[in-house]
């Protein structure tokens, strides 16, 4: 019975669809959890891809960015994966390597255009074999109204006193809300919170790295001060942000309400189309004027082959391509605020975007603490990074707290190599 | 009368030809239902048996389950949930239900005007989307865009606004009876109907006897619908520990603020499909399924074997 009711709903499910699919194109499926960038690869990237490379069709597939790991999981699984997976950074990434769902990408032609630090997201840990194309990385900092900041006549704060003392005189005002955030969407307090102010704190990649040996734990002062400056913002955020979401914090922003915005340099692009206002960026403020200033720059897209997919010769055509200076550029300026990971350098015509990367010149570079190695385990020290720093900044936890029970939670699975 | 006795009585039984039809129509709904029913639901509940073991699929008896009450964090999530679970049903319980019956009662008072209006606007919500009404409520309440702040401040209650849905002491409340104004129109039309049930009869009756007013209500009509208000509790009941939906759409699949309305529905979403940077577990996730239909099944059986029987009917 069960054997012929599954027969009768796999033939009605599965292999009708099938039929109806000609084999006269090579067809490739990228997977990818960047929704807000379908129509640019639907209107710019895939059209130049395919002008050069006729018989290849390329369809863009994303799905919500929460859903996407386990979803692409679950189909990598099963088989019905598309033949190029978008890489997420890092540990994710290394485990569907390892488990030989991605095929290694070391010889790729193109792969030479990238530096050991781009790729070391989506190297083996004894970083021999490359598995994705580094894309693009992601840079934190503020976004600022300029035209807010010379109402109020304030400058650009460097030092940690600066910038409370420019969100006070923005509370003093009483027209602008001083700081765009909320706590509700819980991810916005990490990593627009923690991960985008700490590097300073924990000295960016010397903290990640001691945190990874365990010769520095997360109950430290360089890991347990930043919380205890995101509780300090408190009474910066506007009226009842504790159930303030992620749109309702770019909307506050773009339409002028909010003087500064802890941001990623995802929003440039669509902060672009909607403020109607001039914006400027600074970096995570530094403790004292002259301290050497960190940043996170991350590591966040990168694109991998299915092992298992069916076209592997036209996805090598297409990462080749995605690894040549010509994706980079059309990639960086299309959607301004990725930035390109490619080692030739990329001409960017968004001022807003060149600030951002400006800020490689002067400060070192780290990647969010909580995404290699350490990110590997139960329960995940994102996902309990985000929740903390929300408690933080709602004031239901206290900075220590949330250091301890952070610690605690990697002290269960997590036993660095001695 | 039985079939025993004409087979006695007659030697030769009747010949009915085979009823073929009976198992023609039962066909595609018993197709159906057991398709996307019973089968996912047996097979959810041998995988809580097996579990990952070295990369492959394999037997772990009742493993699963020692883990998901063993495990100081998994066993944690998991208490949290189902005590705001047990919250969620008890606010349910006590608004909800006696909202519903209060309401039937004052439609089912002969004179009402505009009855059939009532009627129909309060239960309109139970035929929206979820997805509906949860953004219309996170609309509402929102201290930015929200109208709740500004028609609070008409009547000079703005002191008392507070963003309910971002606070831990009051989301779950909040997400509550958001759920009970999506649903009190379901006991509202159940108890009413039982009400235009009971004879007039009945009711003249007992004004012949001097009971009018609440004492006819409570003395009268009460125990006749008692049986419709067990119907109710149960649908309740198992609509709560099976929610999941409105608490998605509100708060999000992590249920925050800091796991404050995280109930059954949504740890069996985030531990089956994961979250974000946290992978999904098939086996785990179909543990707390089982779990949950466990639940579900003890407070259904209790009902049914103990209170329904114990309930008294009454015939006209």
């Amino acid at each position: 019975m069960t054997r012929i009711l599954k027969g009768m709903l796999f033939a009605t499910t599965v292999l009708a669809p099938a039929g109806l699919v000609h084999a006269a194109d090579a067809q490739l499926t990228i997977e990818s959890w960047r929704n807000d960038d379908l129509a640019i690869w639907q209107e710019k990237i895939i059209p130049a891809f395919e002008a050069k490379n006729p018989g290849i069709k390329v369809s863009f597939a994303p799905m919500a960015p929460t859903e996407y790991n386990s979803a692409v999981n679950a189909k990598l699984e099963a088989g019905t994966a598309g033949d190029l997976i978008t890489c997420r950074p890092f540990d994710l990434s290394l485990a569907m390597f390892q488990k030989g769902q991605l095929a290694p990408l070391s010889d790729l032609p193109g792969m030479e255009n990238f530096s050991d630090v781009a790729k070391s997201a989506w190297t083996t840990d004894d970083g021999k074999t490359s598995f994705c194309v580094p894309m693009a990385s992601v840079i934190h900092g503020f976004i600022y109204n300029k035209k807010a900041f010379e109402e109020a006549g304030v400058k650009v704060p460097k030092t940690e006193e600066e910038f409370f003392a420019v969100l006070e005189k923005f509370k003093k005002d009483g027209n602008y809300i001083p700081l765009a955030m909320g706590t509700k969407d819980q991810w916005e307090a990490a990593t627009m919170g923690y991960y985008n102010i700490g590097p300073n704190y924990w000295k960016g990649e010397e903290g990640r790295k001691a945190l990874i040996s365990g010769k520095e734990k997360l109950t430290d002062a360089q890991w347990v001060e930043p919380y205890k400056a995101l509780a300090k913002w408190k009474p910066y955020l506007g009226d009842g942000f504790e159930a303030q979401t992620y749109p309702d914090s770019q909307n506050l922003f773009t339409l002028g309400r909010a003087a500064i915005y802890p941001a990623g340099s995802w929003e440039i692009a669509p902060f672009k189309a909607q403020a109607d206002f001039e914006m400027g960026a600074f970096p995570p403020p530094v403790k004292k004027a002259g301290d050497t200033c960190y940043i996170s720059d991350h590591n966040d897209i990168g694109l991998g082959l299915n092992a298992k997919g069916k076209n592997q010769e036209a996805a090598k055509k297409f990462l080749a391509w995605v690894a040549s200076p010509e994706f980079a550029e059309l990639y960086a300026n299309s959607l301004p605020g990725f930035f390109s990971l490619n080692s030739k350098p990329v001409k960017m015509t968004d001022d807003l975007a060149q600030e951002f990367v400006s800020w490689r010149q002067n400060c070192k570079t780290t990647i969010r603490p909580s995404a290699a190695i350490v990110g590997r385990g139960q329960p995940n020290l994102d996902l309990e990074m985000w929740r903390v720093s929300a408690n933080v900044i709602n004031g239901t936890q206290t900075p220590e707290q949330a250091a301890a029970e952070t610690q605690k939670g990697l002290d269960s699975w997590y036993k660095p190599a001695k | 009368m039985s079939d025993t006795e004409i087979a006695d009585i007659e030697a030769v039984p009747i010949r009915r030809s085979t009823r073929w039809h009976i198992a023609v129509f039962l066909a595609p709904a018993f197709l159906v239902y057991t398709a996307v029913m019973i089968l996912p639901l047996i097979e959810t509940l041998r995988l809580s048996l097996f579990n990952t073991v070295e990369g492959q699929l394999a037997f772990v008896g009742l493993g699963n389950f020692k883990v998901l009450f063993s495990d100081p964090r998994l066993s944690a999530d998991f208490w949290n949930a189902l005590g705001n679970n047990v919250i969620f049903f008890i606010i349910h319980m006590l608004v909800q239900n006696p909202v519903g019956i209060a309401i039937a009662a004052m439609l089912s008072l002969p004179g009402l005007r505009f009855a059939a209006f009532y009627r129909s606007a309060i239960f309109v919500p139970t035929l929206l989307s979820f997805v509906i009404v949860g953004f219309i409520w996170k609309l509402i309440l929102s201290p930015i865009w929200g109208i709740a702040p500004g028609l609070m401040d008409l009547v000079g209650l703005k002191s008392f606004f507070a963003p309910w849905l971002g606070k831990p002491d009051t989301a779950l409340i909040t997400v509550s009876l958001i759920s009970v104004w999506q649903y009190v129109g379901i006991p509202m039309m159940l108890i009413y109907a039982a009400l235009l049930n009971i004879p007039d009869e009945v009711l003249e009756a007992a004004e012949c006897d001097g009971i009018t007013g609440w004492s006819q209500f409570w003395k009268i009509k009460l125990p006749l619908i008692l049986p419709s208000i067990g119907i109710v509790s149960v649908l309740t009941f198992v609509g709560n520990f099976n929610a999941f939906d409105l608490i998605y759409t509100v708060q999000g699949a992590l249920a925050g603020p800091n796991g404050s309305t995280d109930i059954l529905g949504t740890l069996l979403y985030r531990t089956f499909f994961g979250f974000q940077n946290q992978m999904g577990d098939r086996s785990m996730g179909a543990t707390i399924a089982a779990v949950m239909f466990l639940i579900i099944l003890a407070g259904v059986s209790l009902y049914l074997f103990v209170i329904q029987r114990r309930m008294r009917r009454y015939q006209f």
